[in-house]
């Protein structure tokens, strides 16, 4: 800590930091555009302007760019002092020389950060006579609209795109007042990250392109603090919603997830809350209208009537829709709804992180590490936010070289320069390429055996008690000493493995290397796929085949599924078998699916947007997401459909099946934490989910009702469904909109943290559930080598951020993005097969059961005998995973 | 004229280029010399030249591209065989470089930047060309010409 | 033997014929790099050039010695440190160091030997503007000619110094003049400036210590070594060491460059080695070290051409390179030529250049077509502070407003003439 005065008030501030960071911490008001938390400081707006002073009886004093000026011991500044005020309000005037002043028009408009700097500034006069300078725009994808001449030049767009987040085809191009950025051409941003733009560019160049199709002012939205349902990471958002529809969803700062940023699939995989495939009323095979009621006591006679029913779960269904069912139906009735090797690698998972004594490191720890083995991931694609965090542990290196030349870790331009030196070693073991391989120092590509297998004796090599795999090539040996004896130096390392290759024995490799490392500060972390696989498979029960077995036996003959396609479970002869022979389908799900058409009845659920629920992310951190928005008429949560079936149900309220669910599960104890109960007010009164600005709310509904309907009541959150109340005393962790008066965009996050970019004031949101604690012994199930069988392939489902998960499916811009339908093959195995890239396959079952044509893709990477196809891509569902098929060139058909 | 079509780099392109990039760390730190090759060849980048050598160098089309647009001297359009520089800065500026502009601009009938119709000439301005005590000067080409009036604007074009 | 007033051009023939390397041997040379690699260690020779008083001839006038002698020397984890000849010369109305490129390459390259050494360099890279394309073959001649006779290579006068000198040409930009676009240029990048701190010398080319060095500072330095401190002291004229080239051009009688004594007066050189102005002209006022310096007026003739000196009467040596107004030439539109080129020349990294200069030259030109206000002399000048020192990213805006805010103070009424009767102040009162 260093005392530091400003405008004649003495301060105690961070040692190391920058001046404008600094300011800001201190709640202080100091405009800025080109510098940001995460991105450091650039110096290319001069907008942070103050005067230094050098002593007591320095009057004058010098501006000075708080950005680019480290604080120190004894520093005395001003904010207020009239030149530097003159001369922020004078350089807002040159940004807007070329400004449109479009804001009637521009979706930025609201939540503008140039806005609020002019604002802040108190430039409102312009004197400036002469033309704007104008660009073309390009159309760069489904999800950002592009409108360059809105631009300032702040450099923010490219420093994330580019150097944050690795991005290769965002640039900028031509020179002084000339200066465009975008791409090269026309097209889609590559980036998984590209979503990011949106909120990283203070003005509304980049905006969310799914928003425009049905946009509302940020005052117009109604919000409620809200988790990511698309991967297992939790990432933190805050969805806007207008005439009950979803709009779109932001970033929701988390001091430990995901900080100031998303993945695409996360920012824009939100359309199927909107889709047409929603399911909006219940729905009884043969009867085409039945109210609610009907179903309602429909489903309760069903339970009656039969014999015991058995339950599926869900790893997309929150903690208490899955406790629900399991009360429902009775433990031994519950099933968690995973295919085998899922339910065996989420076992285990959860078995290493309960028992493992190794830490699992929040997003914030894992950017910490400063040597990373990524042990059968593609990051990108199975936990695309991981991959963001990941590529700024391997800069560690750099920073603390820079260290050792007095350059401070924000001074990013300079830091930056010395990435290429050095960098924080991250090896990747991979089935095939991943899009993470640009940051890694050292990459390994090979079937799930054999990245097993490497991990086995890099485990070995560190500590010569683990076993070590029989004979292991040369080449492999190299590299597993190589790695271990850089892991082994590392004072943070961090190892990476996941459900992405399907393959226990990876996650056991992986385990038993991060055992192996003498560092105390070991981290371990796995990727799950989904947003409660982790919270499931603590919750435990049995897997879908034994589900199957029940009905098979007929010792059941009814099933509840809960928020569960099977088709995306299990292949499809054997679902269809299954719902065959049961008697009673009922299915609870938002979106209609194969699994819905086979039911005999549907229960309408509410997505994440219109419900409430709590969600373990693959941290371990329990994390409670809050409705939106009501849910329409005859839609209802899960938990409320299988609690009011229920006997006697004591749950009447989701915080009194929270706190079931906690006190059943010792493991689960503390979810009742994640957030504050209903009961939570302020200062009497709830939270407000829509601004105080919110128009129109007498009048929204005129159209169908001309008196003022009642606003919906809220008895299960802290919330209201209006804009009453005080937003003042609102915990930042509960804060539905991130706002404070003279700051409208998201920038205004910097009055809630302890310390820009550092944790939410009164703690981030979620609480961890586990922490490290006892040993497991040595995994010792190394597997053989894998070697190809001549003329058959066994098939590598790899995960893609676009077209593996379930919901984002049904999200029209998504959709846009889909990878290519196709197969991967190594060059070698096409050339067996005299195929090329484009051309058509037919891909046989061993069993001849099924038979597709799909065109190939050739990827040097793959391992030949592997047959890489888009995990989760419905087109793919016939074909199991792991299964042995056989391929044969389909003759092209001369077109005449 | 007929379309000229893109095979990629020549190899004689390729080997100078290879050749620069022993004087450096990384293959980045050639790309102006790269392109400055590619126009020694064929007196522009088009966007095929530019993607190729951006693939020589191992960076993104875009990444090359955020470079040749920063440097006055690479040409993204055609240009003719020569090029005319005339210098607008202040020295020459004072001693007539507007007419000596408006002299060549009128020899060849074309406006700045265009190339002329027979494709010879393109004539573009330039900052000070570090010969002030001859202004006003101008470049052909490579070579440097000083105390230009309008009988050397004549000479220089041959008419 | 060696003319001792005139250590920088004493190869320099009338004829313009360069020096070869036996010319340039004939009059001593290399002997300033024998003397250094024999005799000296670095830091001995960093200690000649410090004492010598020399100071940078790229404009800002940073003591050279005490430039190298801030280059860290220990065994650095990043090991490497270069040394960059900054031949970018490209501010209107700098013209010396071309003459001392094409005409005496291997000065040039036995300074950056002799420099290097001092910082232990073993990579070298000569920066010269695209344009240069004379100089381009001859530096690259005499670089051949110095590998050949090993000046360059392994085992310098067989030494254990090692030194490669490669030559970088570039592409255009005012800018990679500016030692950390530069920098970035060399790297293959787009030429803005980098933030300082870290200095170069910390951290520079590819994050390894570096010096940036002029041209022409470069060639003070084997006559330096060779002809030792106390000579080189004893050819300045005024607090300044050594010689300079300074030029004139403009409507003179004869422009042109000339080798003279550190502090010169102005008058001098104006007047007898430029001819004094062409018949019919007379002087308004000059810019004494090219566009980005302030104007001087003829009452400041008597000033000596040393940085105090010139700094004193409100501007600065710069390049040393004078540019003359007459009276027949109008101020303001000279000065809307100069910030035409300042605002063309912005590399667009930071607001108040990027922004301010075009903005400069939209009211410049507005008042020039009798459509200016007289607030805009206002707004100008507010431009002015504005884009000062400190208040930019880097030193080109500032040096853009050098000749704008003194214009404004000394031609005022050239500004005022445009508008005063003009329609728009009839408007706007
Ligand atoms: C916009 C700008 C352009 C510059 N151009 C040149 C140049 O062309 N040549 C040069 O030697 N220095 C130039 N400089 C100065 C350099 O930044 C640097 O100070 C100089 O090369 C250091 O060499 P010296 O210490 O030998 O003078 C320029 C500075 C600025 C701000
Ligand atoms: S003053 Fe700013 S915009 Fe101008 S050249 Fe320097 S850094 Fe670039
Ligand atoms: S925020 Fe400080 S210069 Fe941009």
């Amino acid at each position: 800590m260093v005392r530091i005065e400003i405008d004649g008030q003495s301060y105690d501030v961070q040692d190391g930091e920058n001046l404008l960071s600094a300011c800001l911490s201190l709640g202080l008001d100091l405009p800025y555009f080109c510098w940001h938390p995460a991105l450091g400081s650039a110096g290319a707006c001069r907008q942070c302007a103050v005067i230094q002073y050098k002593d007591a009886e320095d009057r004058r004093g010098r501006l000075v760019m708080a950005c680019m000026t480290p604080v120190a011991d004894a520093m005395r500044i001003s904010l207020d002092a009239e030149q530097a005020r003159q001369f922020r309000s004078d350089n807002i005037e040159l940004l807007m020389t070329n400004h449109p002043h479009d804001c009637p028009v521009c979706e930025e408009g609201g939540e503008c950060h140039l806005q609020d700097m002019t604002v802040m500034t108190g430039h409102t006069f312009r004197r400036y006579r002469g033309l704007k300078r104008t660009h073309n725009n390009q159309n760069l994808g489904p999800f950002i609209n592009h409108e360059m001449n809105r631009c300032i030049a702040c450099y923010r767009c490219v420093r994330f795109y580019d150097d944050y987040a690795g991005g290769k085809d965002l640039q900028v191009f031509g020179v002084h007042n000339n200066v465009y950025f975008g791409r090269f051409e026309d097209g889609a941003l590559e980036s998984e990250f590209s979503g990011n733009l949106v909120e990283v560019c203070p003005t509304g160049v980049f905006t969310d392109k799914t928003f425009s199709a049905h946009y509302a002012r940020k005052w117009d939205l109604q919000s409620a603090p809200s988790i990511c349902v698309h991967c297992g990471l939790g990432c933190n958002i805050a969805p806007g919603e207008r005439y009950g529809e979803l709009r779109r969803v932001i970033n929701r700062y988390n001091g430990e997830v995901n900080g100031y940023f998303l993945c695409d699939r996360g920012r824009f995989g939100y359309g199927f809350v909107n889709s047409p495939e929603r399911i909006r009323k219940p729905q009884l095979k043969g009867y085409p209208d039945i109210t609610v009621d009907t179903a309602e006591s429909y489903f309760r006679n069903l339970l009656k009537a039969s014999k015991p029913a058995i339950g599926i779960g869900s790893p997309r269904a929150p903690l208490e829709a899955n406790f629900a069912l399991r009360m429902l139906v009775g433990e031994e009735n519950f099933f968690l709804g995973l295919e085998d090797t899922e339910h065996a690698l989420l076992n285990a998972i959860v078995e290493m992180m309960l028992d493992g004594g190794i830490h699992s490191p929040s997003l914030r720890e894992v950017e910490q590490a400063d040597a990373v083995l990524i042990l059968g991931e593609d990051v990108t694609h199975s936990a695309p936010r991981l991959a963001l965090s990941l590529r700024q542990a391997a800069r560690n290196a750099s920073f603390e070289l820079a260290g050792s030349l007095h350059i401070l870790p924000w001074q990013d331009a300079a830091v930056r320069n010395l990435d290429k030196h050095v960098s924080s070693p991250v090896f990747i073991a991979s089935v095939c390429a991943t899009r993470l391989d640009d940051a890694a120092a050292n990459t390994y590509r090979g079937s799930p055996e054999d990245i097993a297998r490497l991990g086995f004796a890099i485990a070995h090599s560190l500590d010569e008690s683990a076993p070590a795999p029989a004979a292991l090539g040369d080449t492999e040996q190299l590299l597993a000493a190589a790695i271990a004896d850089s892991l082994k130096q590392a004072k943070r390392p961090l190892i990476v493995s996941g459900t992405g290759c399907s393959s226990l024995a990876v996650i056991q490799a992986a385990y038993n290397v991060a055992k192996a490392l003498p560092s105390i500060n070991k981290q371990l972390v796995f990727t799950v796929p989904e947003c409660n696989s982790l919270g499931l498979a603590i919750m435990g029960g049995r897997p879908l085949s034994q589900a199957f077995e029940r009905i098979g036996n007929g010792l059941a003959d009814s099933m509840i599924i809960l928020e569960n396609d099977l088709y995306r479970r299990a292949p499809s002869r054997n679902v269809d078998l299954f719902l065959q022979l049961a008697d009673h389908v009922i299915v609870i799900d938002s979106l209609e699916n194969k699994t819905t058409e086979h039911a005999e009845l549907v229960l309408p659920t509410s997505t994440f947007a219109e419900s409430e629920g709590t969600l373990v992310n693959n941290e371990g951190r329990a994390q409670r997401y809050f409705p939106v928005y009501p849910e329409t008429e005859s839609v209802r949560g899960s938990w409320q459909w299988l609690t009011i079936v229920m006997e006697d149900c004591q749950w009447r309220h989701h915080d009194q099946l929270t706190a079931a669910c906690a006190s059943a599960f010792p493991d689960l104890a503390d979810i009742i934490q994640a957030a504050p109960g209903a009961g939570y007010t302020v200062k009497g009164s709830k939270i407000p989910r829509q601004p105080h600005r919110y128009s129109g709310r007498t009048a929204m509904h005129a159209n169908a009702n001309v008196s003022e309907p009642g606003q919906p009541h809220d008895i299960e959150t802290p919330f209201a469904f209006s804009m009453e109340g005080d937003m003042a005393q609102i915990p930042p962790v509960l804060l539905p909109v991130i706002w404070t008066p003279g700051w409208n965009s998201n920038q205004a996050i910097n009055k809630f943290q302890q310390e820009t970019g550092g944790h939410l004031r009164g703690g981030d949101a979620g609480i961890r559930l586990i922490e490290a604690s006892g040993t497991l012994p040595w995994f010792r199930d190394i597997p053989a080598e894998f070697i190809p069988t001549p003329g058959r392939w066994r098939i590598m489902p790899l995960p893609h951020i676009f077209g593996s998960e379930e919901l984002s499916l049904h999200s029209p811009s998504l959709l846009e993005r889909l990878p290519d339908f196709c197969i991967l093959l190594n060059p070698l195995d096409a050339e067996t097969l005299g195929v090329d890239t484009g051309d058509q396959v037919e891909i046989s079952s061993l069993a001849g059961t099924w038979v597709l044509k799909v065109p190939v893709r050739i990827e040097l990477t793959l391992p030949p005998g592997l047959l890489g196809i888009t995990a989760g891509l419905p087109a793919f569902q016939s074909m199991k995973s792991w299964a042995q098929v056989t391929l044969r060139k389909v003759e092209q058909q001369v077109q005449l | 004229m007929k379309k000229q079509v893109f095979e990629g780099l020549s190899s004689a392109e390729i080997d100078e280029i290879n050749a620069e990039m022993s004087h450096y760390e990384d293959k980045m730190a050639v790309s102006i010399e790269a392109l400055k090759i590619v126009q020694k060849y064929r007196r522009w980048v088009s966007d095929e030249c530019l993607i190729a050598v951006a693939e020589l160098l191992e960076i993104s089309p875009t990444q090359l591209e955020a470079v040749a647009t920063f440097y006055n001297l690479i040409y993204r359009q055609p240009v003719g065989k020569t090029i005319i520089h005339y210098c607008n800065s202040v020295t020459c500026w004072m001693l007539g470089s507007d007419q000596v502009q408006e002299c060549l601009c009128r020899h060849l009938n074309v406006e700045l930047g265009e190339m002329s119709a027979d494709g010879e000439y393109t004539i573009l301005p330039i900052v000070c060309l570090g010969a002030c005590d001859h202004a006003p000067v101008v470049m052909v080409g490579d070579e440097l010409r000083l105390d230009i009036t309008e009988d050397a604007v004549n000479e220089i074009l041959g008419r | 033997m060696e003319k001792m007033d005139k250590p920088l051009t004493k190869n320099i023939r009338p004829d313009r014929a360069f020096a070869t390397l036996a010319d340039y041997e004939s009059t001593g040379g290399y002997q300033g790099l024998r003397k250094a690699i024999t005799e000296l260690s670095p830091k001995e020779v960093q200690q000649w050039v410090k004492d010598s008083g020399l100071r940078g001839r790229g404009g800002a006038g940073f003591g050279t010695g005490l430039k190298w002698s801030l280059v860290p020397m220990d065994a650095n984890v990043l090991q490497t440190r270069y040394l960059v000849a900054n031949a970018d010369e490209m501010e209107p109305g700098a013209f010396k160091d071309r003459l001392l490129l094409e005409q005496d390459p291997h000065q040039l390259i036995e300074g950056m030997i002799i420099a290097a050494y001092a910082i232990q360099a073993k990579i070298a890279y000569i920066f010269m503007r695209g344009e240069y394309h004379l100089a381009a073959k001859r530096v690259e001649n005499a670089l051949q000619e110095a590998r050949t006779e090993g000046y360059l290579g392994e085992h310098i006068l067989n030494s254990e110094f090692n030194l490669q000198i490669y030559l970088h040409t570039s592409a255009g930009r005012y800018i990679c003049g500016e030692e950390t676009a530069l920098l970035n240029a060399l790297e293959g990048k787009r030429a803005t400036p980098r933030a300082k701190p870290p200095f170069p010398l910390v951290s520079g080319l590819w994050g390894k210590p570096t010096v940036v060095n002029n041209v022409e500072t470069l060639c003070n330095v084997p006559h330096i070594l060779q002809n030792g401190v106390e000579w080189y002291q004893g050819l300045g004229r005024g607090s300044d060491q050594g010689t300079k080239l300074f030029g004139a051009s403009g409507r003179l009688k004869y422009p042109g460059l000339w080798e003279l004594p550190m502090g010169t007066p102005i008058r001098e050189i104006i007047e007898e080695h430029a001819g004094g102005m062409r018949d019919g002209y007379k002087l308004r006022g000059f810019l004494p070290g090219g566009a980005s310096t302030d104007f001087l007026l003829p009452e400041h003739l008597d000033v000596l051409m040393d940085y105090e000196a010139v700094a004193k009467a409100g501007s600065r040596l710069g390049t040393g390179t004078l540019i003359v107004l007459d009276d027949k030439t109008c101020p303001v539109q000279m000065v809307l030529n100069l910030e035409q080129f300042f605002a063309q020349e912005s590399c667009g990294w930071c607001t108040p250049c990027r922004d301010g200069l075009p903005w400069t030259v939209t009211l410049l030109k507005d008042i020039i077509a009798g459509k200016g206000r007289i607030e805009d002399l206002d707004t100008l000048a507010g431009l002015t502070r504005m884009l000062g020192p400190g208040n930019t990213f880097c030193a080109l805006a500032p040096g853009a407003m050098e000749p704008l805010q003194s214009a404004l103070k000394y031609f005022r009424e050239d500004f005022e003439r445009y508008i005063v009767g003009s329609h728009a102040v009839m408007e706007s009162s």
